[in-house]
């Protein structure tokens, strides 16, 4: 008698952890699931297929193509030029993420107004445009790790700056980027954070975007992405490829160096 | 549009990714005038000119929507045309070679 409500007591004491975890896991699976489903038709194929046109279009005042850019590889070199970004450019001086190189190409090789160009409303304009090019160059890079250079004096610099920003906390929320994506295991809604400060959680979560984002039916850039975070933190808008979104872009991705990109991903 | 279809055996598999606004007419704009309904209502397809689908769709379909169907007996090399027709009257057709 004895020995029968032991081995049941066991199997209960065995039972409630075990069933927790398996709850607990359908969540995150649950939403991997989703993302698995989705991937096979996803639309930022849409945007690549336009940024490849865009990218070899001679458009602008100048009537000149995109295929001289210089993405960190060497003049018209697209293959693994995401995965190395962003990077220490010497001719304009400046550490730039992949959106602030191709507002210097548009402005050099094609006579566009970058400074215009990036006060533009995402998703319309030339914004738009920037969409389809990023979509194919981080797509031309997909798979491959990453692997940020931190050669340059100025690129550690960045590094520093971005992580100060990634810790600084302000705004009337009293938020910091840490504030979420500084542990392991946090959340918003059912959506698991990336912890954005070693790897996995950096490489998988910088690797991802540009991404498809399914709800609202559009391309997301780094900086859109950047700009949402500062957006919820109820932060000022810090710029399109402002030194502050290239600084944080240059600490998440040396954070997740290895980290093998995915972009462009598909977000709910 | 993005076509893909591939064969297997007797089955093909074929993928479809269309780029449409997909309006609902149940939108308001920023000013708060009503967004007109833009969306495809009609999606054929074909191998080698032989109709093999037809759909009816509407306004709760998701912008850029992606089909997916099987179809048998198409062999490497046949063509699969798709054509949609939106509400406007607009229409499309994009062509594939199933490999």
């Amino acid at each position: 008698m004895k020995t029968t409500t032991c081995l049941s007591l066991l199997v209960l004491a065995g039972c409630i952890p075990l069933h927790a975890a398996a709850q607990q896991k359908t969540t995150a699976e649950g939403i991997a699931e989703y993302r698995a489903l989705l991937q096979d038709g996803n639309p930022a194929e849409l945007f690549e297929a336009r940024g490849e046109d865009l990218w070899k279009q001679k458009r602008g005042p100048k009537a000149a193509s995109m295929e001289k850019c210089d993405l960190g590889k060497g003049p018209g070199v697209v293959k693994g030029a995401f995965a190395e970004l962003p990077r220490y450019f010497s001719d304009t001086g400046r550490v730039q993420d992949m959106e602030s190189r191709l507002l210097t190409c548009m402005e050099t090789l094609q006579g566009f107004d970058a400074a215009a160009i990036a006060k533009t409303p995402f998703g319309t304009g030339e914004q738009k445009n920037i969409e389809g090019l990023v979509a194919w160059i981080s797509a031309e890079s997909k798979g491959m790790p990453l692997n940020l250079p931190q050669s340059h004096a100025s690129e550690r610099r960045a590094y520093e700056v971005g992580k100060r920003l990634f810790f600084m906390r302000a705004g009337p929320h009293d938020f910091a980027c840490a504030t979420c994506h500084g542990a392991d295991g946090k959340r918003i809604r059912l959506q698991d954070l990336p912890n954005l400060t070693k790897n996995p959680g950096a490489g998988e979560g910088f690797g991802a975007w540009p991404a498809y984002r399914v709800s609202s039916g559009e391309l997301w850039g780094m900086q859109r992405r950047l700009n949402d975070c500062f957006r919820q933190q109820r932060f000022p808008y810090p710029g399109y490829a402002s030194d502050v979104t290239v600084a944080l872009a240059v600490y998440m991705g040396v954070n997740g160096k290895g980290g093998k990109t995915t972009a462009p991903a598909i977000k709910r | 549009m993005r076509i893909r279809a591939q064969a297997s055996g007797d089955k093909t598999t074929v993928r479809i990714l269309m780029a449409h606004e997909m309006e609902t007419g149940q939108r308001k704009d920023a000013a708060g005038k009503t967004i007109p309904a833009w969306f495809i209502q009609e999606v054929t397809a074909s191998l080698n000119g032989k109709t093999v689908l037809t759909a009816d769709w509407g306004p709760a379909v998701s912008k850029n929507p992606f089909m997916q169907f099987t179809l048998k007996g198409a062999k490497a090399g046949d063509k699969i045309a798709v054509t949609w027709k939106d509400n406007r009257g607009e229409t499309r057709t994009d062509e594939a070679t199933v490999s």
